[in-house]
């Protein structure tokens, strides 16, 4: 006889029946008729009318009756909460009962009953158990603690329960501690501030000790809630690690992941040169290369969490790229996965291995998972020199294959290939022109066309190949049909003479048949660069582009450590913080990797002592030297884009902007005004972010928008062209757009500011044998830090990474610090690093001070340098002169500031021409008494604007400079400038 | 890890926290299925700010639904901690077995785990104080076994045997991976070792094994010493001894249970090797040839050998000759299975296949399905991994006899071709 006959009395009454029955006298016949009531809410009949009837068979000695009236009353509870008071008393009593295991499952069902009336009436009860004798019964109080806590939550701390909870922390049977440590971590979620679970070295030893002899799961509660403490030194955190290293030898994989996460986190803490640390990097190779072998889901989680631990620390599994290979049999979320990993692991050493592996899966049948093989290839030519060759053969393979997707991933992916290495494999073009047919896909096609464009000089047909995509112009994707515009300017600047007619075919398509503004405004710039000047045009949509880099899909460094915090959770699955899927998520704190190593001082400090994972507000006013290292030690080594162009700051800023700028306001701290916008390029560009995605980098649309919106002389030239309209294009350009070209007024391209000489900005001494010197220089728009990297040292030095303190005016690098190849003693290395203006901005003294944090293999260094301003001073600066008088007028008197330039010996004119190539435009100039007065007009990045009036006298050496701006603070260094750019 | 549901039409659910709609779980099965129709299927759904983890056991869906940032690899254990737990209750875990018990089952569900977090899931131990007869409520039954919350929670105390024995099992599973050119890709062992543990009381065990680790910590002279790569032990094992002087002490669970586990990365030469021959003409048929050598001790022999080889799944009449063993078309998983009864060490064997292919040629792609090889070599470790001694105290003093016994066997054993 089974339970399953209780599922079967559908007749009608039955509600009726089944009152009758559970008020019967019988026992047997009564708890025959609770099951069949569970059976019908099994099965998700509303039974909630029986309420009274059930709950009056709640008070009997029989478990298995009791457990089930219980079982009942947890669903209906919520949807009758008058009736369920009638439930306290049995619960009061059954709380003293002598058989713990009614006391324990009387604790266990209230805290499920989830109705505000009954809960004070728990309190007591509550309190009982937890003192109880029996541990079972304490252990289940513990966890009804958090149960109280999330229905009311103001009642339990009233009532004392949280401390009562963190004396259960001390409790003799690890059970216990378990459930506590899982209840409080529970409650103090909720909580992020409350100091709940106030873990400190005493604390931490007990828990340690219960994790030697409590359940896999308690095992588990507490790795995670010790993941939250922070060590106080180096020393304490290697203890720490020792005792929670044999955890990796348990059997179930999710004690195996938490210990990891717990490792991770406090191997932070260690210096590197500690032998210690070297061990424990050997020491978790081995069990995550174990976790391959769980359950597929298990895998998975695996995989998704070493994907981090990868990228955080390469050095781990180095040697294990033969454990991620494809399995046939593997679910293809294992596949995917795998093969990710394989390429983050893919270096020279094992190279050829991974692409006999990869040529392998490409043949699969699975079509994502063949793409994704395709990519990998090109990810491996990409990321590993040596073997491009080898995998552009590979991919030649492949396309012969004729397999539509393969063929069209293949083409994607060698347009990467390109970009890479220009100029090296361009014989394959002619392959790949074979298969123009059968593009079906917007990436391939907009890949194809840019090969195309590209290469346009070798290809003796280019402009038929590229006429074909023109009939359909209208039917493509916006990614093709930049890409065709691009393609096609591209071409006509090869081959001008054939060529004509299809240039203005295309122009006319993008900018009078197109509602897509991107599209437009592209046509309309090059429209206007070809019928201005073809030369500059050559220059600008020619130029050299800059390299790809080998790794784009890299997680952002703070989002990184963010995410080895969660090792094991779903964010850990997912490559988000919780507080991206998370609702309500103002508790989730942002949890922070611990400071690095062996500086003792730095973690001293009350703050990063005691709440873990809690990140400090930052300092609101200029840091003294020690905070200022916690500032810069919490801040990420390198910026949030890595590939992209850095955004121009002239030029379309323009228009949105207050012409004079927001004064002082604008210029400190203030941020909220919107950071200037990039040009656009065709698609956001944003792979560091699309976690989710197990695709490969989507580099593709922002390299190929790079022809324009990578090149830092478009932006530059934009406002400078005149608007004469080319008599050979009669197509109208509307008045509006005009105006917007029309503020140059003959201005020609700057030839880049003047860049003062390189000093020392770190000295070796300082800097464990690392000696920087640099100088700042803008160059066609772009602001460039210029510097000399020394390694002074007796050991290679690797892994340079740059970072700046918030500063003046938003300073950031705009991409990371380039040093490739590792620096060898005595080595000297030229870095020039693209600046941006769109980072945090901070008050500096003086102004132009700049702080700096440069990474190396071997330490954090720290110095500041100043920049002259006049690298700020951007190429849109020039004034009307309505609006300069006007403005001058305005700017109070007392904002004026004079300063004298002594020893000068230059003519007005070359004075004015000088100054013109550091972005500072003469306006207008006026002789009085042999007197030259030059008008002249700056603007900052951040669209200040700063007016001056230089007086210069023939015969007299002396110079007088008035400098006039809302921003007063800033007239000092504006000056310094001059006198800078007038003398050199 | 919220709340649970057992699927299928959701036979039975538990809401263990109260955070989550549980109409939510209407949202599972229809996003499922279309995940599986993109080939697209991932353990982790979400829909709005709920997330499913789940699982398939036969026919069954076990669900997880958590709105949380919760534990992910925590509540995949669990799920699978429940088929275990479930599975010896019932023996199969499948609709039928649900219903059946379905009362026990909610008891089950309400000491597995709660408020999210998991208790006590070692199966022994509940049916101790869950049973199936629960109308038999004997007083016994009723109380708590003090394993549960022991720091020994696996072992409960009073256990008797007449006659006092413990067998042990070591099993290595061999994977290998071999690329259609023949060269080995990746191998590597897993070895488990398992018990069946009949002994009285509370009995305090010591297993001695080759490890190198231990012969060089201890100073002793090298005989045929093995380097495990990874451990992993059963909860009973002090993993903090082991970790200090990789001595392997534990009170064991009694009865059947896994010990421990490890993994070799050594490179073994493949045990049964494969050298085949695909043909495939188009439009008229496949020819096969599939050699197997047994690369190990001629005193050795392998048992119930299969060597299955792919064929398309549009091929027909199939024709076989065999050198020893016999073969057989599985069309229902497009495969040839050669099975060899007893493969003696050093030995050869030779079988041939011949298959029609349809004029019309399918035009679904097909995988690249490798050739598997499962066979079974008892009396042998292919790592030499040796058990030295099991030493067995207990405080009355009984003698005890520990049993061993070997056994390899193939693991992921895969050779790709190159058809």
């Amino acid at each position: 006889m089974t339970d399953s006959k209780y599922f079967t009395t559908t007749k009608k009454g039955e509600i009726f029946e089944l009152k009758a029955e559970l008020n019967s006298d019988k026992k047997e016949k009564k708890k025959e008729a609770v099951k069949k009531v569970i059976a019908s809410m099994t099965v998700g009949k509303d039974v909630s009318a029986l309420f009274p009837d059930v709950v009056n068979c709640m008070q009997t000695d029989n478990l298995e009756l009791k457990k089930l009236v219980y079982l009942y009353l947890m669903n209906y509870a919520k949807s009758q909460p008058d009736m369920a008071i009638m439930a306290v008393n049995t619960f009061v009593k059954d709380c003293e009962d002598p058989n713990p295991l009614i006391r324990a499952l009387a604790v266990r069902t209230m805290g499920c009953i989830r109705v505000d009336k009954i809960t004070e009436y728990l309190c007591e009860p509550l309190r009982k158990c937890l003192k109880d004798e029996d541990p079972y019964v304490r252990k289940t109080a513990a966890v009804c603690v958090a149960k109280l806590h999330d229905i009311n939550a103001q009642l339990v701390e009233d009532q004392g329960f949280l401390d009562t909870l963190k004396d259960l922390i001390s409790d003799s049977n690890p059970m216990v501690v378990a459930n506590a440590v899982a209840a409080l971590s529970e409650i103090a979620e909720s909580h992020p501030n409350s100091n709940l679970l106030d873990l400190n070295p005493q604390t931490i030893n007990k828990l340690l000790t219960a994790l030697n002899e409590c359940t896999e799961w308690g095992q588990i509660f507490i790795l995670d809630c010790l993941a939250n403490y922070t060590p106080r030194d180096d020393r304490e955190s290697q203890s720490i690690c020792e005792r929670v290293t044999p955890r990796l030898s348990h059997a179930n994989s999710a004690v195996v992941l938490s210990a990891v996460k717990v490792l991770m986190k406090f191997m932070e803490m260690l210096p590197k040169d500690l032998d210690y640390y070297g061990t424990l990097l050997k020491k978790l190779a081995p069990p995550l290369v174990t976790l391959l072998s769980a359950e597929p889901e298990l895998q998975y989680v695996a995989l998704r969490n070493i994907n981090l631990i990868v990228q955080r620390r390469p050095e781990i599994l180095k040697h294990e790229m033969k454990v991620f290979f494809v399995k046939y049999n593997d679910p293809i979320y294992v596949k995917l996965e795998k093969l990710d990993i394989m390429i983050r692991l893919a270096s020279q050493a094992n190279i050829a291995q991974v692409l006999a592996e990869l040529k392998e899966y490409a043949t699969e049948v699975d079509v994502d998972f063949v793409r994704k093989a395709v990519r990998a290839i090109g990810r491996c030519a990409i990321k590993v020199e040596q073997s491009a060759e080898r995998c552009v053969s590979t991919l030649l393979d492949l396309i012969q294959t004729k397999v539509n997707y393969v063929v069209q991933e293949a083409i994607v992916v060698i347009k990467d290939i390109f970009r890479k290495y220009p100029n090296k494999y361009e014989s394959v073009i002619a392959t790949l022109c074979e298969n123009l047919d059968s593009l079906d896909e917007p990436e391939a096609r907009a890949a194809m066309i840019w090969i195309v464009g590209e290469y346009a000089e070798r290809i003796d047909n280019a402009d038929e190949l590229l006429e074909s995509f023109l009939e359909g112009f209208h039917d493509e994707s916006t990614q093709v049909q930049l890409q065709l515009l691009t393609g096609i300017v591209k071409l006509f600047l090869k081959k001008p003479t054939e060529t004509q007619e299809l240039v203005q075919q295309v122009l006319s398509l993008a900018t009078q048949d197109s509602d897509n503004p991107d599209l437009r405004d592209r046509g309309y710039i090059y429209w206007r660069l070809l019928s201005t000047d073809p030369v500059a045009a050559k220059e600008v949509v020619l130029a050299e582009k800059p390299l790809i880099s080998e790794e784009t899909d890299l997680i952002e460094p703070t989002l990184l450590e963010e995410l080895i915090c969660h090792i094991g959770t779903l964010a850990s699955v997912y490559h988000k913080p919780p507080s991206a899927f998370v609702e309500g998520s103002r508790g989730v704190q942002h949890k922070r990797l611990p400071g690095s190593a062996g500086s003792g001082e730095s973690v001293d400090s009350p703050d990063t002592g005691s709440a873990a994972g809690v990140s400090e507000a930052p300092p609101a006013v200029i840091p003294s030297q020690g905070d200022l290292l916690g500032d810069l030690l919490n801040l990420d080594l390198t910026p949030p884009t890595t590939t992209g162009p850095p955004p121009p700051t002239s030029g379309m800023q323009m228009g949105a902007m207050d012409l004079l700028g927001g004064g002082l306001d604008s210029l400190m701290g203030d941020e909220s005004e919107p950071p200037p916008i990039p040009l656009r390029t065709d698609t956001p560009q944003s792979p560091q972010l699309s976690h989710q995605s197990p695709s490969p980098p989507d580099y593709s649309p922002t390299e190929l928008g790079g022809d324009l919106g990578g090149n830092p002389a478009m932006a530059a030239g934009f406002g400078a062209p005149p608007a004469v309209m080319p008599t050979s294009f009669n197509a109208p350009v509307s008045g509006g757009l005009d105006d917007l070209f029309d503020l140059g007024g003959g201005v020609g391209m700057p030839m880049g500011s003047y860049s003062p000489p390189k000093t020392v900005w770190l000295p070796a001494m300082k800097a464990k044998g690392l000696e920087i010197s640099g100088t700042f220089a803008r160059r066609s728009g772009v602001i460039q830090m210029e510097m000399t990297l020394t390694n002074k040292a007796m050991s290679v030095m690797t892994d340079f990474a740059i970072q700046f303190n918030r500063n003046s005016f938003g300073l950031a690098p705009a991409g990371p610090l380039q040093v490739l190849t590792p620096l060898s003693p005595n080595q000297s290395i030229e870095v020039s690093l693209p600046l941006n203006t769109v980072g945090p901005v901070m008050k500096m003294e003086p102004l132009n001070n700049l702080q700096v944090a440069v990474k190396n293999n071997i330490d954090v260094f720290y110095f500041s340098c100043q920049y002259p301003i006049s690298m700020l001073f951007v190429e849109d600066g020039k004034m009307e002169r309505q609006v300069f008088l006007a403005t001058w007028k305005d700017i109070p008197n007392d904002n004026e500031s004079q300063f004298q330039i002594k020893d000068c010996h230059l003519s007005s004119d070359a004075a004015s021409n000088k100054l013109q190539g550091s972005n500072i435009f003469t306006i207008a100039k006026r002789t009085v008494e042999g007197q030259d007065m030059l008008y002249q007009s700056i603007k900052l990045t951040n669209g200040i604007w700063v007016l001056a009036e230089l007086r210069v006298q023939a015969g007299n050496p002396n110079y007088t400079v008035s400098l006039k701006c809302r921003a007063p603070e800033v007239s000092q260094s504006v000056f310094q400038s001059y006198e800078a750019v007038l003398k050199n | 890890h919220t709340c649970l549901h057992i699927h299928d039409n959701v036979l039975i659910c538990r809401n263990y926290k109260g955070d989550v709609d549980m109409a939510e779980i209407d949202h599972f099965m229809p996003l499922l299925m279309q995940h599986e129709e993109e080939g697209l299927i991932c353990p982790v759904i979400s829909h709005g700010n709920v997330h499913f983890l789940w699982i398939k056991h036969s026919n069954l869906y076990l669900v997880a639904m958590t709105n949380k940032n919760s534990n992910a690899s925590l509540v995949y254990s669990f799920l699978y901690k429940l088929v275990e737990v479930f599975t010896e209750y019932f023996k199969e875990l499948e609709e039928e077995s649900i219903q059946d018990n379905f009362v026990v089952v909610y008891e089950l569900l309400d000491e597995l785990m709660d408020f999210g977090f998991p208790q006590t899931t070692d199966s022994k131990i509940l049916q101790e104080y869950i049973t199936q007869e629960g109308a038999k409520l004997e007083v016994a039954k009723s109380k708590v076994p003090t394993t549960v919350t022991n720091a020994v929670s696996w072992r409960s105390e009073g256990i008797k045997y007449k006659k006092n024995e413990v067998f042990i099992d070591v099993i290595e599973s061999i994977n290998v991976l071999v690329n259609a050119n023949g060269s080995v890709m990746s191998s590597d062992i897993v070895g488990s070792i398992k018990l069946k543990t009949m002994l009285s009381g509370m009995p305090e065990l010591r297993l001695g094994l080759n490890d190198r680790v231990l012969f060089a910590l201890t100073g002793r002279d090298k005989g045929k010493t093995v380097v495990m790569e990874d451990v992993k032990f059963h909860q009973c094992v002090r993993l903090s001894r082991f970790e200090s002087d990789r001595t392997i002490s534990f009170i064991p669970p009694d009865g059947e249970s896994e010990l421990m586990s490890y993994r070799i990365n050594t490179h073994v030469k493949p045990l049964i090797w494969i050298e085949s021959v695909i043909e495939k003409f188009s439009h008229s048929r496949v020819e096969i040839m599939v050699k197997a050598k047994g690369q190990f001790k001629k005193q050795s022999v392998a048992n119930n050998v299969e060597v299955r080889v792919p064929v398309p799944s549009d091929a027909d009449s199939p024709k076989f000759k065999t050198s020893t063993g016999h073969a057989k078309y599985v069309p229902e998983k497009n495969l040839v299975v050669w099975t060899i009864k007893s493969f003696p060490g050093g030995k050869e064997f030779l079988m041939r296949a011949h298959f029609g292919l349809p004029s019309v040629e399918n035009d679904e792609l097909e995988g690249k399905p490798p050739i598997t090889v499962k066979f079974e070599i008892p009396y042998f470790t292919v790592s030499g991994i040796q058990v030295r001694y099991m030493k067995i105290i207990e405080k009355s003093g009984y003698q005890a006899l520990p049993w061993v016994r070997y056994i390899t066997q193939s693991g992921d054993y895969q050779l790709r071709t190159n058809v």
